[in-house]
């Protein structure tokens, strides 16, 4: 809460019984105030000191209170200014009003009107205020490097971010789970016109078909069982900002052809509803899927494709990015370990050799899942071998090719290590028999040591 | 030595004359000045204004100031009158801040000016917080937050019947420091 003392005050009017009584007014409820008996004498204060309000007689001699609010709004914009009428000038200052002014109060005042309309306009100065440092936060924000990565692949994403958010272009990012398509998203909206409206984000495989349409697009109160009361849906809520649909490729064909309608006409309809509200969001779109494959196999609608693919981002996976991973892992470092408040401050080149043998089929979430997981368990300053988790067995020359038989081999390895060996266990996991397990052990040589 | 006085004058017709035991023997223990009655003839006629039927409040207070006795610590003005300042509506009451002088109306403090039955017990209640309160911002008392401090600002009767008759335990060390200053 802002403290009277440290509201400013000015009273600019020529009449001396005016400025008299609204000085003691403000001066007993402590704020700083001072006074001036016309626009020049105002104009020097308003250079002098800084004034949080100003109440302003709308007749002066000289320079009249319309004209010195707009020398107001010149100087300063954020400053509240609250004109002081007699009745028969109302209709200026309706005109005043339409130029920036406040409010006004007609003469002579109701002591508690006069209260109730300084408290608000110290309110709606304190919501300046803090919407500018909100813009400065999110600015800052927005400046620092969420998106960590030097190699040649990162910095072309980067380059593509920078030259398409500043568009309204619908965007689509291509990528496997956990390589951070998301952040790629926070990026684009970040830097685009859009950054102080909302980014929404919409999981759309988290949601059956109907639970998707009412998160989407909203509900009248009563338009289905259980719809207690109106809510708005995402795409609104998305409105002057960005909506990111995370796994779009899981979207039924019922709402692949209500969302391309949505983008066609730039109007939702909420269940339960017959009226269409205008929304204006732009749109990005995330997929670990061939959507293009998708579309050939007739499971999505070339049109929405296309319509959403109109510029694509592909964010490589960790093992297309090598030259990536001792900076990340120095990163996540540095994250979890002030988060934690632990001292841990680097990481052993043995530890950090397993990390670049590694294939890391779970990308930058599974990395730093991994160092999340050692910094707990590091008591000291360096995160070692014993610290880490993951089955860091595999070497470059043993990474999962392409080939089903690659992928499986990979697969098998990473559950066996999970199970401890115990092969019991990851055979339930894998959902086989033992003894088809140990075949494909024998088979691939699992176990025998790098 | 005893300390000097604190002064009433009442200001124009002024009935309700039950009300002086009460407050003299509250604004003795309050201040910790003997309370005395100072009759003098002041013109409230003068601050009339014909065209708002009101009273002018600083003039009333510069006429206080001016009959001031010369041993007057402090002078509460009390009146009937319905009070105003060009710029406001109307007072419940003025202070000189940090100077010597406060008046209070009781006015618009009295229950029929709000068409209910008169109501002495509390018209005293009023009367009693609105001239603590003034005399306050004459020891440099400014208004207080704390809702239940008679330095709350009251706008309004509710306002005056919400608060109670004390300082907070902020307010009474200004008051006490005030006090010894003056």
């Amino acid at each position: 809460m802002i403290k009277n003392e440290e509201v400013g005050i000015l009273v600019v009017d020529d009449e001396a019984s005016v400025r008299e009584s609204l000085y003691k007014w403000f001066k007993t409820d402590g704020y700083r105030v001072d006074t001036a008996e016309n626009a020049v004498a105002a104009m020097d204060k308003l250079g002098q000191g800084m004034w949080d309000i100003i109440l302003l007689d709308i007749k002066m001699p000289g320079m009249d209170g319309l004209e010195f609010n707009r020398k107001i709004q010149e100087v300063d914009p954020d400053i509240v200014v609250i004109i002081i009428t007699a009745y028969a000038t109302v209709d200026s200052a309706v005109q005043a009003l339409k130029e920036g002014v406040y409010d006004y109060i007609s003469k002579p005042i109701d002591p508690d009107n006069l209260n109730i309309l300084v408290r608000n306009a110290m309110e709606k100065r304190k919501l300046t205020r803090e919407n500018v440092q909100l813009r400065r936060k999110i600015d800052t924000l927005i400046a620092r490097d969420h998106i960590v990565g030097d190699s040649r692949q990162m910095q072309e994403v980067l380059e593509k971010v920078a030259a398409v958010a500043q568009t309204d272009a619908t965007v689509m990012i291509q990528g496997e789970s956990g390589t951070g398509k998301e952040l790629v998203a926070l990026a684009i909206h970040g830097n685009s016109l859009r950054r102080y409206g909302p980014i929404i984000t919409v999981n759309c495989g988290a949601f059956a078909e109907t639970l998707l349409e009412s998160e989407l697009f909203g509900h009248e109160k009563g338009a289905f069982t259980g719809a207690h009361r109106l809510r708005k849906g995402k795409l609104q809520q998305a409105d002057r900002g960005t909506i990111f649909f995370d796994e779009i490729g899981t979207i039924s064909p019922k709402m692949q052809i209500d969302l391309l309608r949505v983008l066609d006409t730039k109007t939702v309809t909420p269940i339960g509803s017959d009226a269409g509200v205008n929304v204006d969001f732009r749109i990005i779109s995330a997929t670990n899927r061939d959507l293009g494959k998708a579309v050939t196999d007739g499971e999505f609608r070339e049109d929405l494709y296309f319509r959403l693919n109109v510029f694509t981002i592909h964010v490589p996976p960790l093992r297309e990015r090598e030259g990536d991973i001792p900076v990340l892992a120095r990163h996540f470092i540095e994250v979890f370990a002030r988060s934690m408040s632990k001292p841990v401050t680097g990481i052993t080149d043995e530890a950090m050799d397993m990390f670049e043998q590694y294939a890391w089929p779970g990308n930058v979430r599974e990395l730093r899942n991994v160092i999340e997981r050692a910094v707990v368990l590091c008591q000291g300053e360096t995160i070692t071998p014993e610290h880490l988790s993951f089955p860091f067995r595999f070497k470059a020359q043993q990474r999962p090719g392409e080939s089903l038989e690659d992928m499986e081999k990979d697969h098998i390895a990473r559950i066996v290590e999970k199970a401890g060996w115990n092969i019991s266990k990851a055979s339930q996991i894998l959902k086989i028999d033992r003894s088809t397990l140990y075949s494909k052990i024998k088979k691939y040589g699992l176990g025998e040591g790098p | 030595m005893n300390p000097p006085p604190l002064y009433i004058l009442l200001v124009g017709p002024f009935p309700e004359t039950h009300l002086l035991g009460p407050l003299s023997r509250y604004l003795e223990r309050a201040f910790g000045l003997p309370v005395r009655l100072h009759e003098a003839t002041l013109d409230p006629e003068a601050a009339f204004d014909p065209s708002r039927k009101q009273y002018h409040s600083s003039e009333i207070l510069l006429q206080i100031l001016n009959a001031a006795p010369p041993d007057a610590h402090r002078l509460l003005g009390l009146t009937a009158l319905d009070l105003f300042v060009p710029i406001l509506t109307f007072l419940f009451g003025e202070a000189q801040y940090d100077g010597p002088a406060a008046l209070v109306s009781i006015h618009r403090l009295q229950s029929e000016f709000y068409g209910l039955p008169p109501d002495p017990m509390l018209l005293r209640e009023r009367t009693l917080k609105e001239a603590v309160h003034e005399l306050g911002h004459t020891f440099g008392l400014i208004h207080c937050a704390v809702p239940r401090c008679v330095m709350n600002a009251s706008t309004g009767v509710e306002g005056i019947d919400a608060k109670s008759l004390l300082f907070c335990p902020q307010c009474q060390r200004k008051l006490e420091a005030g006090a010894s200053r003056s």
